[in-house]
Parts: C-alpha cells; structure tokens; sequence
C-alpha cells in the first residue's frame, strides 16, 4: 500500500495598513499617483534624512495583535535589514527582527465541521519597498518610490495547517479580524494582503517535520490552494523516487501553474540584522494598551449575534453577511434607512451575490448606495414595482447607483393596476391561446402559467403577476 | 584693526554696533580662505557668492532689527557632512560627487536663524572615518600651526579653518573624538554635546548612535554662543531630546569653587605624551587654585572601549553607507554589466581604503554567527563602560584628561598603521559611547609648537558646568585666542603646496 503523506504549512502574511501617511514620514500612502510624487527626502532614502514612527502604525500593529489572541511586546524596537535592491532606497529595510509588536498569539478556524486553533508565533512592523518598472524598449529600469515606506505588518503563523482548505481559512479569518478593526483592507490582487505559504510533507504519524519550501507571488486564494496542492505533490514525488526536498524559496507562476526555484537555503543572503539607531525602543504602556481595546470595533462574531438578535434575521443570513465588513455596513445603513432587515438580507444574499459573481466582484468593489436599495425595497414593498421589474431595476443600482424612483418613473416601469387595460390585455391572449386554454380547461394547471407569461410579456413586464393570475383564473371559469 | 583676529563674538558685537558690516567680514574671511587654502586645504567648496549674498541679507535683518543675537552676520564654515539645500555636499567622498541635498540639515538652519554667514563647506576625513583628515578625496588638510603635520579628524577642515582664520567658528561632528582631537591638535575650542542636544537631521550619518554636532571655536564665550544657537528638539529626529537649559551662555562664569574634579588615572598611564601630561595637569592645578577639588581615580574598563566603539561605529557605518549605491545620486561607475556589477564597481571605485575597511568590518560583526560574539558583546560593554561613568559622576562634577595621546602627528604617518591611529582615540571615545558632552580646551604648546588640548568630560546634559569650567580656566590664563605662528610669515602668495584636490 502506499504511504499516507500529511503536509504542513505555515504562513508569512503580509498587511499593508490602512494610514493615510507612510510609517517613517508624513507622505501619502494613497495607491496609485504618478511616480515619485508621494516621496520626501525620508522615503526616498537620502542622506542625513531619518526616520520616525506613525503612531497609528504601531495603534494598528496592536489591535491586530489584541484581536489574534498576541501578548503585546511592551518594549519593541526596530531592527535593519540590510540588502541591496534598487527598489529599497537605503539598501536597509527598518524591520523588526529581536523584539517584534506582537507573540503568540492564535485564530480559530473552522473547516467543514472542525474547528481548529492556528497559532501566530509572531507579527512585526516594517515599511514596504518601492517597484522596479521595467522599460523594455530601452532596457532601462526606473524605480517609482511612492510605496517605498508604506506601512505592513508581517503575521507570521506556527506550522499549524494541513491542508488548502485550513490555508484559505486562516487566511479568510485574517482578513475578517483585520478588515474589522479597519487596519487595511486586505485586497490580495492589488497586493495590500500578501501571502508567502511554507510547506513540507511528512509520512503520516511522523513527528520529525521534514524540510520545507518557501513559495512566494501568490495573488489570490485560488492561485493558493492551486500552488498548495502543486507542490505537496511535487515534493512527495521527490520522496518517493527517492529524493531530498531542498530548502528554497520558489516562484509561483500563475499563468503557467506552477511553481520554479528562486534561490536555494546556500544562496540565502545574510540580512545583518542589528537594531535601528535612528529610532528609539517603543515603550507601551498597560493603559495604551487598555485604550486600543476600548477603541476596538465590534469583530464579526459580536456582530453576528446582534444581528440575530436586533434584526431577527436566521444564523445563515447573518453568518452570510458578517463574511464581509463591507457587506454587513452596507447591511446595516439600508436596514437603518428602509426598516426591513429581512428584505435587505434577502437582496444582499441573492441578487447582490449573484451579480458580484457574474462581475468577478469582492465585497469591497461594490458601489451602490445603500440609499437606493433602500428605495428600491420600498418601491417593492408597496407594489410600485413587481419583484421581475425591481430585479432588473437592482441590476442597474448595482452597475450604475441610479436612484430607482426616477429610473422607474423614466422607464414606465410601475406596475399596471388598471383593471380595464388588464383585462383587454387577457382577453387578447386568450383569444390568440386556444390550445393552452383547452389544456388548462381539461385540467393540466401548468397551462395557466405560459398564459400568465403572454400576459406579462404584452404588458411589458409591469403588470401585477397576481392580479393577471388571478383575473385569467376568473375568465376561464 | 585686524578683523580676522576677533573671535566670533566680539566680531558679533562690532557688527551690532555697525562699526563693521555683515560683508566686509564676509569678505575679510573669504579673502583670509583664498589666501591660506593653497597651503592648508581647510574647505572642499567655498561658496564666494552664496557667502556674500547670505551677508547682504543677514546684514538687512541685523539694520531692521529682526536679528540680534550674538552671531549676527558672523562668517562660518560647516563641515562638509551637513547638507545644505543646493549646495555640493560631499563627505570628503569621491561616492558623493556632484551631489547637492534637496534640504538643510536643523542644524545649519537654526544657524541660519542665528544670522550665520556660511562661507563653505570644510573637509574631513571620508564619512569622518580617521582621526588625521588625511583619508579625503579632497586631499588632506594641514595643521596651521605646522604645515608638516596633520589638523587631526575628522573635523579637522573645520578646526583648521577656525585655527587659520578662514572663517570665525565652525561646526564639526564628533563620532569618537572628532571635534575634540582635531580641536587639541589645532589650539581650538570644540564640543561634543550630550547625545540628542543638536539636531541629527541632515547630518549624513557615519554611527547614528554616536554622532554628534558641535560647535569648533576660537574661545569658550564663542563655544557657548554657536551652542546655543544650534542645540533644539527636532521631531524630525527621534534622538533629539527636549531640554529646558539651551541658554548654555549664562554659564560664562568665573567660578569653581567646590567644583569636584575627577583625574582618572586610566588616562594618564602608558602611551601618554609627557608633554602632554604636563600640560594638562599644570591646566587642572589652576582650575584646583580657583577652589575646584581635584581627585585622582581610576575609571576603569578603558581598554575595552576602543574595541567596543570600532565594533558599534563599524556595524552602523556599514548599513548607514549602504545607501552609496550609484542608483540615485553622486558616483556611478562609467561601465558596467547589470546591476550587481554595477554596485560593485560604483563602490570599490567611489569609496577610499579606510571606509572600505570599516564597511567591511562593520558587514563582518554583524553577519550571522558572529553577532552575539562581536556585536552583542560591544553593547554590552557600552552599557558598561556608562555605568562606570555614572559611578564616576556620583562622585565628580566634571571629569579632567587629555584629548589626545600625543600633539599632531606628522603628515603620512598615520595611516600605515590603523590600529595606531584607532588607539589614539583612547581619550575620546569613551564620551561618545556614554552619550556624555565633552569639551577641548587649549592649554599650551608642546616643544615644537603644537598646541595641546585638555579635554573636559561632564555628566549627560552638564554642559553648562564644562563651559563655566573652561571659561574660569580661560579667564585665570588670560588665554586669547592667538592665530598659529607658523602663520605669520604666510602671507598672500606664499602659497607653495598644491591642494591636491583632483586626488
């Protein structure tokens, strides 16, 4: 029989923070901005220019910290790390290595029915480096600075994982807890969340771990669990012909699907650590830390049980909506506005997901006000609209936020309740329907739904589906 | 009336009471540079122009009334590690060629505020690495008092510019020593103030931990002045500590009685200069009949400071000038391959031997499996060598020593033997890796005429007790700042040695 193989991972993540200036200087972090247009004399590394701290960082690091479960390092200092690459102006990026933010800390995961404990062995504070464009036309590169001194944090796991499954977990869990606390919000394809998986496989029951790759440029939860699954079968085909696994840092590659070698553990450089003279140790005090946790905003566990509670809505709706901090605020302003949390739920679960699907959408990408679904709940509701014509109503809040009273009243789309023009209408189609009217008087009920269907199609969609239900039923007596 | 031979206060003084204008000591001390530099070599640029424009104005502001202060319109030099917006900013490096910062470092700013004229930037040894200033691109610079023998460093453009007359005061940065040796050997005034009092901001770094800026000046009431003028919190800089005693000129007095002053024995044993123990004990016993109490004790822990200091100033130098790279500014190799070949060849070209060697030192203490053992070890050690300090000011106001094994040495003597040069910064090194202010103090001459420097040591933000004690000694000798012999008979035109500066 053959061998049963289990597979580690732990996890490098790194966050940007959601400040508005960079962490050693007053520079915009704003994402986008031609080149080198948010830089100074700090993030671009010039000499005699120094370094000093972003409180809000170090207030960020530290909510991120308290809600994973972390022991706040009370003294922490920065550390260099010393490399040379143009994209990092000093060839020192200010890191911290001896005395980190944050320790041990854990999150709770759940897959399928199990809930497991991942823990966090540790997370820092450094600034970001800036990107290398590369011209091809002249075979020049030139460095644009402006992410150069972004703020991140590295949450760095325990060997804790065993699966894909457990990876896109952790790493959703992350991101709920950090999207909550408003520290970043986390969008992996444009790099404000980014994740380095460590793996390695072992023969199942063993206890010895057995040597690890590093896998790095992993854009999206799919390319993860893609690159997860790669190279646990890379590496049991090594063990089984017979071959070691070397400890390197390998490349996804996400057009083609699979992984190359970096740089192996021999060719690893030495970063030279050593603490940063520029800055002095951070000292943070019990009261600091009491005042972060006060200031701490509901995590989604709390704010799953409210809603159950405030909103009645059932635990499925609410675990739905929590999933996302931009989905349960936009949850929460419409049901503040309209006062019907069932039908905001209703259109959030359905027609909202539905529509984030078809447009390859994330939470944080939707646009509409929670104004106009509210509105267009309320047109509903009181039949303005019937529920076809508010579906196709919703699509264009969700596409364009276009204020559905005026669209509606632009477009004729309020439902008909003018009985004559109805009945005329009826009268028409059951007069060009023989066939489904003889199918309908000898019994076969299914008929009478394509005769309501002509009905609506004539109307153009507005009528009252009811009323033309119910008026068809009383002519065919 | 002999403009040059005014310190920078009275000078001041004479400018307030408009019996000499702002440009007519700009001009005098830019006449004095253009006539000493052939020989001396004090500056890497002298901005003429700048110098005279900056007169015009400070000169406006002094007849408005808008500026007051004693150094109103007064000539001086910075060294050339301090950027000034636009204006050629070197290190004494070939790496820094043709760079012009795009900002001011506080300290030439709060300057400026005090109504300098900046008439250039001084040399020094590159990335005030060496203690002879022998090590620029720029060519060495030479002591006044004997052009055979070198200013000392790394601040020796400074200290030699004031020593010459080139300018009226100038700023220095002392790292381990090198504001008060270079100051010892010329016959200057210079501080090191406690770690945090000046500005950092602007100071291109060589050990962040332990650079300092002070002031190098013809006398201790000019000292005082350009140290108040300089000294401020920065929150650009989060070293820089906010003090509430920057009015370091009220401790211009005469007065030492009960002051207890601390020999330590450590700094007067083997290696020292008879001459110059002699001198600087013939110094403390004046201090000691004005009412000070002198007492000999030992320091202890000496010997481990200059290893614990090249262990620290290297790690940091060698991360600090890892920004040197050919990428963005200054010296860029003219052919290369790649990037990697690139770097390689900018900084084996653009840096000299002596910053080689402490990068590569710097890079070997702090690479992995030898941190612990080198780097660790040297931390701790400074945290020791603090508390001996600390013991030593329990019971001691003001610790007495030389500056200086031994006066200036010759020319090209020095840099043969590195850890000869390293060991003459016994003295001094110490002061830094404590953080504590220490202050050069002229006391006399050897057999050859080189002057010989006491160096006075306090408690951290004691400064004001070093200057009332330096200023009762000055007071007590009658010491006048006097330009260097070996100057008069140089006179315009004398020049004979080049300057080397295409080095």
């Amino acid at each position: 029989m053959a061998k049963q193989y289990e597979t580690v991972i732990g996890l490098e993540v790194h966050v940007e923070l959601a400040t508005k200036t960079k962490i050693f200087c007053g520079c915009s972090t704003a994402f986008g901005g031609a080149p080198n247009t948010h830089t100074c004399p700090v993030c671009t590394g010039m000499p005699g220019s120094l370094p000093v701290l972003n409180k809000q960082v170090v207030e960020y690091a530290m909510a991120i910290g308290l809600a994973t479960n972390c022991k706040i390092t009370q003294v922490c200092k920065f550390d260099r790390k010393n490399y040379f690459y143009p994209d990092n102006p000093q060839n020192y990026q200010i890191s911290q290595l001896y005395l980190p933010i944050a320790r041990d800390g854990y999150v709770e995961i759940e897959v399928g029915d199990t809930k497991k404990k991942v823990r966090i062995h540790e997370m820092h504070m450094e600034e970001d480096a800036g990107k290398l464009v590369h011209d091809e036309w002249d075979d020049t590169s030139l460095v644009d600075y402006n992410r150069s001194g972004v703020p991140l944090v590295e949450i760095v796991s325990e060997p804790d994982m065993r699966s894909a499954d457990e990876v896109i977990a952790y790493l959703e869990k992350l991101r709920l807890i950090i999207q909550y606390l408003g520290a970043s919000d986390c969008k992996l394809q444009e790099g404000s969340m980014r994740a380095d998986v460590n793996l390695s496989v072992r023969e199942a029951g063993t206890e010895k771990f057995g040597t690890r790759t590093e896998m790095k440029n992993l854009n999206s939860f799919k390319a993860i669990a893609h690159a997860i699954e790669g190279e646990r079968a890379r590496q049991i085909e090594l063990l089984e012909a017979g071959k070691p696994v070397v400890q390197e840092t390998r490349r996804w590659d996400d057009n083609k699907e699979s992984s190359h070698a970096m740089r192996s553990k021999e060719d690893a450089q030495d970063y030279r650590y050593f603490p940063e003279p520029d800055l002095v140790p951070i000292v943070i005090s019990d009261e600091w830390i009491a005042a972060v946790k006060s200031r701490q905003p509901e995590l989604r566990t709390e704010k799953l049980e409210r809603y159950k509670k405030e909103f009645d809505i059932p635990q499925y709706d609410a675990e739905i909506i929590t999933a996302s901090k931009r989905m349960a605020d936009i949850f929460e302003a419409t049901t503040a506005i309209c006062q019907k949390p069932k039908k905001v739920s209703n259109w959030l679960m359905v027609e909202t997901m539905r529509l984030m699907k078809e447009h390859d959408m994330e939470p944080d990408d939707i646009r509409f006000s929670p104004e106009n679904l509210a509105k267009l709940i309320n047109l509903a509701d009181v039949g303005t609209i019937n529920s076809s014509v508010a579906k196709e109503v919703f699509e264009k809040i969700f596409t364009k936020d276009i204020d559905p009273e005026a669209y509606v009243e632009e477009h004729g789309l309020k439902t008909v309740n003018d009985e004559g023009a109805l009945k005329e209408t009826v009268e028409k189609v059951i007069a060009a329907n023989p066939q489904a009217v003889a199918d309908y008087k000898g019994g076969k009920e299914k008929a009478l739904g394509a005769l309501v269907g002509q009905t609506m199609k004539a109307m153009k969609g507005k009528a009252n589906p009811g009323m033309v239900n119910q008026m068809l039923r009383d002519m065919l007596k | 009336m002999d403009i040059l031979s005014l310190t920078a206060t009275e000078l001041g003084k004479k400018i307030k009471a408009k019996e000499i204008t702002a440009t007519e000591a700009a001009k005098a001390a830019l006449e004095q540079a253009k006539r000493m530099e052939p020989e001396i070599n004090s500056y890497v640029t002298i901005d003429e122009e700048g110098a005279l424009r900056q007169a015009e104005e400070v000169q406006k502001k002094i007849d408005a009334g808008e500026l007051t202060g004693p150094l109103a319109g007064v000539p001086a030099a910075v060294k050339d590690n301090m950027c000034i917006e636009g204006q050629l900013t070197t290190c004494s490096s070939k790496i820094l060629s043709g760079f012009k910062p795009t900002f001011s470092s506080e300290a030439v700013l709060n300057l400026k505020k005090a109504g300098a004229v900046i008439i250039g930037k001084t040399n020094m040894d590159e990335f005030a690495m060496g203690s002879t200033t022998e090590t620029s691109w720029y060519g060495p610079t030479k002591n006044p008092h004997n052009l055979a023998h070198v200013p000392g460093g790394s601040s020796g453009g400074s200290c030699a510019a004031v020593a010459a007359q080139e300018c009226y005061y100038a700023l220095g940065s002392d790292t381990g020593g090198s504001i008060r040796q270079p100051s010892s050997f010329c016959g200057v005034v210079g501080m090191k103030p406690t770690y945090g009092t000046v500005s950092r901001y602007g100071l291109i770094a060589y050990g962040s931990s332990l650079d300092q800026i002070g002031p190098v000046a013809k006398d201790v009431t000019d000292c005082a002045a350009i140290l108040e003028a300089i000294a401020s919190h920065d929150v650009k800089d989060s070293t820089s500590i906010l003090r509430n005693d920057y009015d370091f000129t009220s401790a211009l007095t005469r007065d030492v009685k009960g002051l207890r002053i601390g020999i330590p024995k450590d700094y007067f044993g083997e290696g020292l200069d008879g001459e110059v123990r002699e001198a600087i004990l013939q110094a403390a016993k004046v201090l000691e009949k004005k009412g000070a109490v002198l007492e000999e004790f030992d320091l202890s822990l000496v010997r481990y400071a200059i290893p614990a200091y090249y262990v620290i100033a290297s790690a940091e130098a060698s991360s600090n000038l890892e920004r040197f790279d050919g990428v963005k500014y200054g010296y860029r190799t003219a052919e290369y391959e790649g990037l990697h070949n690139m770097y390689k060849k900018t900084r084996s070209e653009g840096f000299g031997a002596e910053v080689k060697r402490r990068i590569m030192l710097g890079s070997f203490v702090l690479s992995s499996g030898y941190y612990d053992a080198y780097y660790l070890k040297a931390l701790r050690t400074k945290a020791l060598i603090k508390q001996a300090f600390d013991k030593a000011f329990e019971k001691y106001d003001i610790i007495l020593a030389p500056a200086a094994p031994t006066t200036a040495p010759e020319l090209g003597k020095s840099l043969s033997d590195p850890i000869k040069m390293y060991l003459g910064d016994i003295y001094t090194i110490s002061v830094n890796l404590a953080g504590l202010p220490g202050m050069t103090v002229p006391v006399g001459k050897d057999k050859n005429g080189l002057p010989i420097g006491m160096q006075l040591i306090g408690n951290s933000f004691r400064e004001k007790t070093l200057i009332r004690a330096a200023y009762t000694y000055e007071c007590e000798t009658e010491k006048q700042y006097e330009a260097p012999a070996a100057m008069a008979c140089r006179t315009a035109g004398s020049g004979a040695a080049g300057t080397g500066k295409e080095a």
